[in-house]
């Protein structure tokens, strides 16, 4: 298969050396780390027919988990919309002490272990910890609800957003809101109808990438849901259910489902990044 | 934004006061101070609501009951033993990567081809993978009842629910981190540098060492620092393909939820701010790549 793609993919003249060597390398890691182990859960799809395929797709509770995987992971997004649009706005336009202590704070959840952001958040909000004790007297439960889920997803979700619309917020040109401002538009007109028409894209690009990323969650999750079947129960975890009773054709089935819609997403996501590059010449 | 090459050691300078010259005067193109305050002190609870609570909720969780436990529950065997395990499995995942990524980002960024951004795209598919699955697959292809699985385990060689299970999940995980750091940068550099070294009489190793490496140093640093954070902390992969087996296959993020389940909280959450700290060190050692080296690292490729 290497062999083909690397006839396709012949380059323009250079004169400098080790495009064989690379290019053959990188195709052939590429095979085998990601392209092939991901063709098998295609292939073991397939293998089960279309009629088994689809019983396994339209179990009931499978579909719960599905449901509840994307309509959490869209909630979370939404909301790291508005908030991170919110904290990328208060970073790149006001000055505050310990500015860069936030800044830098913000890529936390890139690099805290999502099994310690589960427990943390497991800790904070349950019904006896810091802010799970305040919420109880209001009747509200987050921790081993579905609440819980769409709690830890706003966490792992907040720096994609925050980090696509930033840059372009930045290299936004000031003359335009003034240009605004001068033909008699309020503060507010400005923001919504100069501004954010610009940020769109970026925020596009944030809220598929968060939702993306949400939909896939696992480890920050399983802590704070409660893990009930048909409420609090996520697809990857029921993924992992189906391998643990050697169901392996309904782990496959749910894992081709969950594949196809990250694919489609990514597609997505590419658009929306070419699109944005295209109005504000910035690379998300 | 920390692209800005003057914003070279500013910390030793004094902030220079915001342009606001009377306290309820506002220019067309700002709020007013009353606006400004309310959207900042919003933001700011926001990040300390979702990001320093949850932080200090981990440390101040494992020092619930003292110094002693703390360490206690770090020094015994099977803690020992994941500890040991997540830094042999960076310790091959993270050299893997780096590799990977310089070959990759060579032959992407310095050749013209048709189907370059499908490659890119090809690349970075493991971020829109769930962990879960990325664990999945090679149980299908290694497995007892899997592809190869069968053949290789008669053969006596054990992939899955062992440490080379462990490691190519690693690996599959992290595998876009350092490529997608070096890709742009290396795009915007251009191969002058490599064409002129070249016309010399540099060999092709020479220039690659002496003039592309030196190039991108800050930014390969800055991808590997990432992909290290994500290799030690991987949890979701990792636990597909493990099978749990104390003081065997148990890497450090495993482990905290094999002491979680056993209601032992004080433990779990010491070895939770283990990870956490790291993860701290991680984002310190970033920042102050991003401030003192920000022009050389790209802005383009921050993720």
């Amino acid at each position: 298969m290497s062999n083909r793609s690397f006839a396709l993919l012949r380059p323009a003249p250079s004169v400098l050396p080790g495009w064989g060597f690379t290019m053959g390398l990188t195709l052939t890691w590429l095979s085998l780390i990601i392209l092939i182990p991901l063709a098998g859960v295609f292939v073991r799809s397939a293998g089960l027919g279309w009629d088994a395929f689809w019983t396994l797709a339209a179990d009931p509770r499978t579909i719960a988990a599905l449901k509840l995987s994307f309509g959490t992971a869209l909630i979370a997004a939404g909301v790291n919309v508005v908030f991170g649009f919110l904290a990328a706005w208060v970073l790149v336009r006001y000055d505050f002490p310990g500015k860069r202590l936030f800044d830098a704070a913000i890529d936390l959840p890139f690099a805290l272990p999502t099994a310690v952001a589960g427990l943390a958040f497991t800790a904070l909000y349950a019904p006896n910890g810091w802010i799970g004790s305040l919420l109880v007297p209001l009747g509200i439960k987050v921790a081993y609800t579905p609440l819980g889920i769409v709690v830890a997803l706003i966490f792992i979700g907040l720096p994609f957003v925050v980090r696509s619309v930033q840059p372009v917020l930045a290299d936004f040109d000031k003359e335009l809101e003034e240009a605004s401002a001068t033909l008699g538009a309020s503060r507010l007109q400005t923001v919504a109808r100069v501004i954010l028409p610009t940020l769109l894209p970026s925020l596009l690009t944030g809220f598929a990438l968060a939702f993306a990323r949400g939909v896939g969650e696992y480890g920050s999750i399983i802590f704070i849901a409660g893990n009930i079947p048909y409420v609090s129960e996520i697809a990857p975890l029921l993924i992992v259910i189906r391998l643990e009773e050697f169901n392996y054709a309904g782990a496959t089935a749910i894992a081709a489902i969950m594949l196809v819609i990250s694919f489609a997403l990514l597609l997505l996501i590419n658009l929306l990044q070419a699109w944005n590059h295209r109005r504000t010449g910035i690379q998300a | 934004m920390s692209s800005d090459p003057l914003a070279l050691d500013t910390s030793r300078i004094p902030s220079r006061p915001s342009p606001e010259p009377r306290p309820f005067f506002r220019t067309p193109v700002s709020e007013t101070p009353l606006v400004k305050a309310a959207l900042i002190a919003t933001g700011l609870a926001f990040i300390v609501l979702m990001i320093f609570l949850p932080l200090a909720a981990v440390f101040f969780e494992a020092f619930r009951r003292g110094v002693e436990p703390f360490f206690a529950s770090l020094v015994e065997p099977d803690a020992l033993s994941a500890v040991r395990l997540t830094l042999l499995v960076a310790a091959i995942s993270v050299p893997a990567n780096l590799v990977f990524g310089l070959v990759a980002s060579w032959a992407i960024a310095k050749f013209e081809f048709k189907g370059k951004s499908f490659l890119v795209t090809l690349i970075d598919l493991p971020f829109s993978v769930s962990p879960v699955i990325a664990g999945l697959v090679y149980i299908l292809l290694f497995g007892s009842y899997g592809f190869v699985g069968p053949w290789l385990i008669a053969n006596g060689y054990q992939i899955v629910f062992a440490v080379p299970g462990i490691v190519l999940a690693t690996i599959f995980v992290t595998f876009p981190f350092v490529a997608r750091q070096l890709i742009p940068l290396m795009e915007q550099q251009g191969k002058g540098d490599e064409e002129a070294a070249l016309s010399l009489g540099a060999s092709g190793l020479q220039t690659f060492f002496r003039v592309t490496l030196p190039n991108i140093k800050w930014a390969l640093l800055y991808g590997v620092l990432l992909c290290n954070a994500r290799a030690m902390g991987e949890f979701g992969a990792v636990s597909v393909v493990s099978g749990h087996i104390r003081g065997k296959t148990n890497t450090m993020p495993l482990h905290v939820e094999i002491l979680y389940n056993e209601y032992n909280f004080v433990a779990a959450f010491a070895v939770a701010s283990l990870l956490a700290f790291l993860a701290l060190v991680t984002l310190v050692l970033k920042s102050v790549l991003e401030w003192r080296y920000g022009g050389e690292l790209a802005a383009s490729g921050r993720h």
